[in-house]
């Protein structure tokens, strides 16, 4: 064992001259089956939506909050996509808002394995939130996937965006009796940092 | 004293007959996880988990570090799989700040990543073992992960928390003569998992406990979006490695398992499947890998990202595919970083799951969804 280590040491100095990392330069050239599905929904809803990148396996849109339940309904029904992977909140405070973001993807249909659509929207942020109470409120896509039941009960417990139409909006990673800020949010500081 | 309750908090009225159970946050049969179970005598009718006990804010920590200081604490939540919980983190900031790889450093990443999926998967399946009442399961499995223990040893320093993968490529280079030391344990750990068939797997006594119990179709696997043995224990032919290969994945022959019975047993049986293909994609990785070279491309102290940027990268993991969600907005650390991760996602069938099913069986039924309370609590 001992001298195991003392190989490896040796080898470490002489293994100095280390490559630097070089930016690789990354094809513009747009994926043409990521734009097709872009082309999808955007010629469905036309200005309603903003596509706000096409990556390769990626495609972000972005939505108002109220065309946010047909546009999913429409990525349920019209595109094949069946199941939400992650519904993340980020906080926006210079903008007085809190974007969440569903990713969505597909099992059932294999052309869609690599895919995920990035379906993000905006809801209105409160200064002095009172979670469930004020108007930082979605609707809820629970009745189209039905996957995002955890998950947007973890965001509203996390930033305080409610999600009208979601059967359960109880807290359920926070204990019961937390009566803070919501803590992702961007004001919620931690101690000492 | 009346305290407005906030919306969704309401009481529920139960029957008479029915009486509410805490199994947990204490209780062997949870695990850092309370599962409020309404029985009707020995059937249960509703079940409602409650995670969160061991919830440490990782997201919000990451919030205040920056991209390198980042790396110990995000492999915490489940450090029996430590590098596949890095994985996805390693792959996004690659991809915010630019960086290519060395072809060495992918194929070490990779064996070190089947290994981790192995040690875990052990664990696992030692603590089903205990379930059940098997405490030979429990044995056998804590002993040998130790053979594939000694050799992430070998390759990090650490034990469990290897902290191996960082943007760029891996810590360290491998040890002189890893192949061979690798190659030899992992053809023994093979060897001796497929023992485990005629103490655990065949025995009738497993089989009449866990078959035909938490029935979950194919069709519920999808729209309950679980993920990695779940998912392949239902019939879907899903798997990352396989679907949306990262690093080097796509030149190595994964082979996916996929069980039809949606069962317990075969919830229990697919990551022990999972596990001989682990050693096979770990000989290929042995055969094909680079005999030198760097491991390591040297990144600026503090690098930023490029302005407003995000990236979701996934991995599959010991428990299903592990998302990682990066927001950057061009400073040293990431302006939000989620983790979306298997076991959360599978936890979403527990409740589905349980409905109607004998209290016996809720131990194997919670278990088999290779779910890691701590990563899901994250």
């Amino acid at each position: 064992m001992s001298t195991d280590a003392e190989q490896i040491t040796t080898e470490e100095k002489s293994a100095d001259e280390k490559p630097v990392a070089k930016p690789v330069v990354k094809s513009v050239q747009v994926p043409a089956f990521e734009k097709s599905i872009s082309d999808k929904v955007v010629e469905k809803f036309g200005d309603k939506i903003k596509v706000e990148f096409i990556k390769e396996n990626r495609v972000g849109i972005k939505v108002s909050r109220e065309d946010v339940h047909d546009v999913a309904e429409f990525i349920r029904d019209g595109l094949n996509y069946d199941h939400v992977e992650s519904v993340s909140g980020v906080d926006y405070p210079q903008d007085k808002e809190i974007e969440v973001v569903y990713h969505i993807g597909s099992y059932s249909d294999s052309s869609l394995a690599k895919q995920i659509l990035v379906l993000a929207t905006r809801a209105q942020r409160e200064e002095n939130p009172i979670p469930g109470k004020d108007a930082t409120k979605l609707p809820s896509l629970r009745d189209i996937f039905y996957s995002v039941e955890f998950h947007e009960r973890e965001v509203f417990e996390m930033f305080g965006v409610y999600f009208t139409g979601h059967p359960d909006n109880r807290r359920l990673l926070l204990p019961e009796d937390w009566a803070d800020l919501p803590p992702l949010r961007k004001d919620f500081a931690i101690k000492g940092r | 004293m009346t305290v407005e309750l906030p919306p969704g908090l309401a009481l529920q009225k139960v029957d008479e007959r029915i009486m509410t159970l805490n199994v947990g946050p204490q209780h062997p049969g949870s695990g850092h996880m309370r599962i409020i179970v309404q029985i009707d005598g020995d059937y249960i009718v509703a079940c409602d988990p409650d995670p969160g006990y061991v919830h440490r804010g990782e997201e919000k920590m990451a919030e205040y570090r920056n991209y390198i200081t980042n790396i110990p604490h995000l492999e915490r939540p489940v450090i029996h799989d430590s590098c596949n919980a890095l994985y996805p983190y390693v792959l996004g900031v690659e991809d915010l700040l630019g960086i290519e790889v060395t072809e060495r450093a992918k194929y070490v990443r990779v064996i070190c990543s089947e290994l981790n999926r192995c040690i875990y998967t052990m664990y696992w399946l030692a603590i089903y073992g205990i379930f059940l009442g098997h405490s030979t399961m429990f044995m056998w499995p804590a002993g040998d992960r130790e053979l594939l223990i000694d050799l992430m040893e070998k390759i990090s320093g650490a034990r469990v928390t290897h902290s191996h993968f960082v943007p760029g490529g891996v810590r360290n280079d491998l040890p002189p003569n890893f192949e061979e030391v690798c190659l030899r344990q992992v053809n023994y750990f093979e060897k001796r998992i497929k023992e485990y068939a005629a103490v655990f797997y065949d025995n009738p006594i497993l089989i009449s406990r866990t078959q035909d119990t938490g029935v979950l179709s194919r069709e519920d696997a999808i729209r309950l979006g679980t993920t990695g043995s779940v998912l392949r224990a239902s019939g879907v032919d899903y798997d990352l490695r396989q679907k949306e290969p990262y690093d080097v994945y796509e030149e190595l022959d994964v082979h996916t398992n996929v069980m039809k019975e949606g069962d317990s047993y075969a919830r229990s049986k697919v990551p022990w499947l999972d596990m001989m293909e682990s050693c096979n994609i770990i000989r290929q990785a042995l055969q094909k890998m680079p005999k030198s070279g760097s491991v390591r491309v040297k990144l600026k102290p503090n690098p930023k990202g490029k302005g407003l940027d995000s990236v979701y990268k996934r991995v599959e993991s010991g428990r299903g595919s592990l998302g990682c969600y990066i927001v950057s907005d061009g400073k040293v650390e990431p302006y939000r970083l989620k983790l979306s991760v298997g076991s959360f996602r599978n936890l979403i069938a527990l409740p589905y799951l349980l409905k109607g099913e004998k209290l016996g069986n809720m131990p194997s039924v919670y278990w088999s969804l290779n779910y890691w309370p701590v990563e899901a609590d994250r």
